[in-house]
């Protein structure tokens, strides 16, 4: 199934930026001007041959009129219509709505992201309010204190002929327990006001930190010098985290990324890496360290020293991505479960044992990539536990690494947004199955 | 004889408030505070009514009202349920489990007064 993405309005825009009028193309390739009109407004799907013809006589690659920005665009506004009915019924026209009202388009995405930001910070306001430990805590504390002050200065008015003694003990427990009473509940309101300047309840601490990671290409020269910076000032410094939870997890991080650099130094791991054309498992030996910090460096060299993009996603035992840095065609999701066929899952099934596989991720141009895949126990509780697990996936593009010869394994990025329609590990329906 | 009250609750004011409007009606008031021995407490001290906070160190009220319906001789035991958490929830789970009573703090003193006379019929 093609998917034109727009193409139409980049085959128009490429003929006008090289001044050539619209017969000259379609006598060119063989079509008439009114076809190649419907086609450059995105009224007539295109593909193979004519596509290949077009682009010849536009002196550009068939593939620069397909992939580009607007299949973000077409992608979101796909899963906008999820669920709904009539927005469903007009998917195969929502390439030519896209072209057509770009403007619309445009804002409806929007919308659409807006509208998914919100329900997540109502999800996480609602956790906070139902399960956040503080918070029980402090009414708990406050209901006992507001009970005993309740019921003993009942006893002090109801009492006539109350001892002296035990009228003293009464009256030093309703001071105790009102200056409790207002401890707690001073202790409840900074709470509550911290949580509404909380610039957290924006995004999660777990954006925040892929932000962070992102806007520095996910290397950080100043922890690979000998005598690196004290990471907690990396993370002071950092606009980026501004939420308490978003600094702890990259503070977390950037040690480890310091211990990492330690054990692999960055001249000779990227060499060895070179050498061993990214193999982790390879690095992990010559380096005597476990595959997952050999993962984690692989994701960590700039792009020029590992030879082209790295990708990498980690998540804990019950499959949640605790760990994203995406690479182009491998899109993984923001929120909720990842597709089930990741050799990242199957490596969580099976801790220790090693998964390399080359998969296929769906669309109109499939691409493939090689991933290498293992679960390690973190024994962060030793070996009487919890049994803590952590998969890791790394993740090489077929320009970074040559693509060994072995049968590609079909995957996606997340069910809804998956074209696969006959795939037996589907969890919920495609909304894209029907659009075509 | 003195009827006797066995009161599970880890407040210190809130054990001296209501040891003392009971202890003034006339009932002997017997205190426990620790969760996991709370239950060994009921079987030895077989008062005729226990009051029993939910929330407590150790092990929660609603264990301990369990392990009082799972056993013979105390099976019948009136027992009358406190919680800060006035729930719902909270009060169905207590009456599914065979507490006597559930009063939501903070309580008056005449309600707890009167639901400690009325479950053992002084």
């Amino acid at each position: 199934m093609p998917r034109s993405a727009l193409t139409g309005t980049r085959i128009r825009e490429r003929r006008t930026m090289i001044g050539m009028r619209q017969a000259d193309l379609a006598r060119l390739a063989g079509i008439s001007p009114s076809y190649l009109n419907l086609i450059e407004h995105n009224r007539r799907r295109i593909g193979g041959k004519l596509l290949v013809e077009l682009a010849r006589n536009l002196g550009v690659e068939a593939s620069a009129l397909t992939e580009g920005a607007g299949a973000a665009l077409i992608e979101t506004l796909r899963e906008a219509a999820a669920g709904h009915g009539e927005a469903e019924a007009d998917l195969p026209r929502l390439e030519e709505f896209a072209g057509r009202f770009p403007g619309w388009a445009g804002l409806i995405a929007e919308r659409h992201r807006r509208v998914r930001e919100l329900e997540r910070t109502v999800e996480m306001l609602t956790d906070r309010m139902t399960h956040d430990p503080f918070l029980s805590a402090s009414l708990h504390e406050v209901i006992s204190a507001v009970t005993a002050i309740r019921s003993t200065a009942a006893i002090l008015a109801d009492t006539e002929d109350i001892d002296p003694d035990w009228q003293r003990r009464f009256h030093r427990n309703l001071s105790d327990d009102s200056r409790r009473l207002a401890e707690g509940a001073q202790a409840l309101v900074a709470y509550l006001d911290e949580g509404t300047e909380d610039p957290g309840v924006q995004s999660s601490p777990q954006e925040e930190v892929e932000a962070f990671l992102r806007a520095r290409d996910w290397h950080m020269p100043e922890l690979e010098r000998s005598l690196p910076p004290d990471p907690a000032r990396i993370v002071a410094e950092a606009r980026e985290l501004t939420s308490g939870p978003a600094r702890e997890l990259a503070l977390a991080h950037l040690k480890r990324y310091r211990r990492d650099a330690e054990l692999m130094p960055l001249q000779r791991f990227s060499e060895a890496a070179r050498g061993a054309a990214l193999d982790p498992g390879a690095l992990a030996q010559a380096f005597g360290v476990d595959p997952g910090a050999a993962f984690r460096r692989l994701a960590a060299l700039p792009e020029d020293r590992a030879g082209g993009s790295v990708g990498l996603v980690a998540c804990d035992g019950s499959g949640t991505l605790t760990f994203r840095k995406p690479v182009e065609g491998f899109s993984l999701p923001r929120f909720g479960a990842a597709c089930p066929l990741w050799p990242l899952y199957q490596a969580l099934s099976r801790p220790m044992a090693p998964v390399r596989a080359v998969v296929e991720l769906g669309g109109a141009t499939p691409q493939r990539f090689l991933t290498y895949a293992i679960c390690q126990p973190v024994l962060a509780a030793g070996f009487d536990g919890p049994q803590v697990l952590e998969a890791a996936m790394l993740i090489l593009p077929e320009g970074t690494v040559a693509l060994p010869r072995m049968a590609a394994q079909p995957v996606g990025t997340s069910c809804r947004i998956c074209p696969r329609r006959g795939c037996v590990a589907r969890r919920e329906p495609s909304i894209l199955a029907d659009g075509f | 004889m003195d009827k006797r009250v066995l009161l599970i609750e880890d407040e210190p004011n809130i054990i001296e408030a209501i040891r003392f409007i009971l202890a003034r009606d006339g009932w002997r008031v017997d205190t426990h505070a620790d969760g996991t021995t709370a239950f060994d407490r009921v079987a030895e001290t077989r008062p005729d009514i226990v009051i029993l906070d939910v929330m407590l160190p150790g092990r929660s009220g609603f264990d301990i009202l369990r392990d009082i319906r799972a056993d013979a001789g105390l099976g019948g035991l009136p027992v009358l349920m406190l919680t800060a958490k006035g729930q719902v929830k909270d009060r169905d789970l207590a009456e599914r489990m065979g507490a006597s009573r559930f009063m939501a703090k903070p309580f008056s003193n005449t309600e707890v007064l009167a639901s400690v006379r009325e479950l053992t019929g002084a």
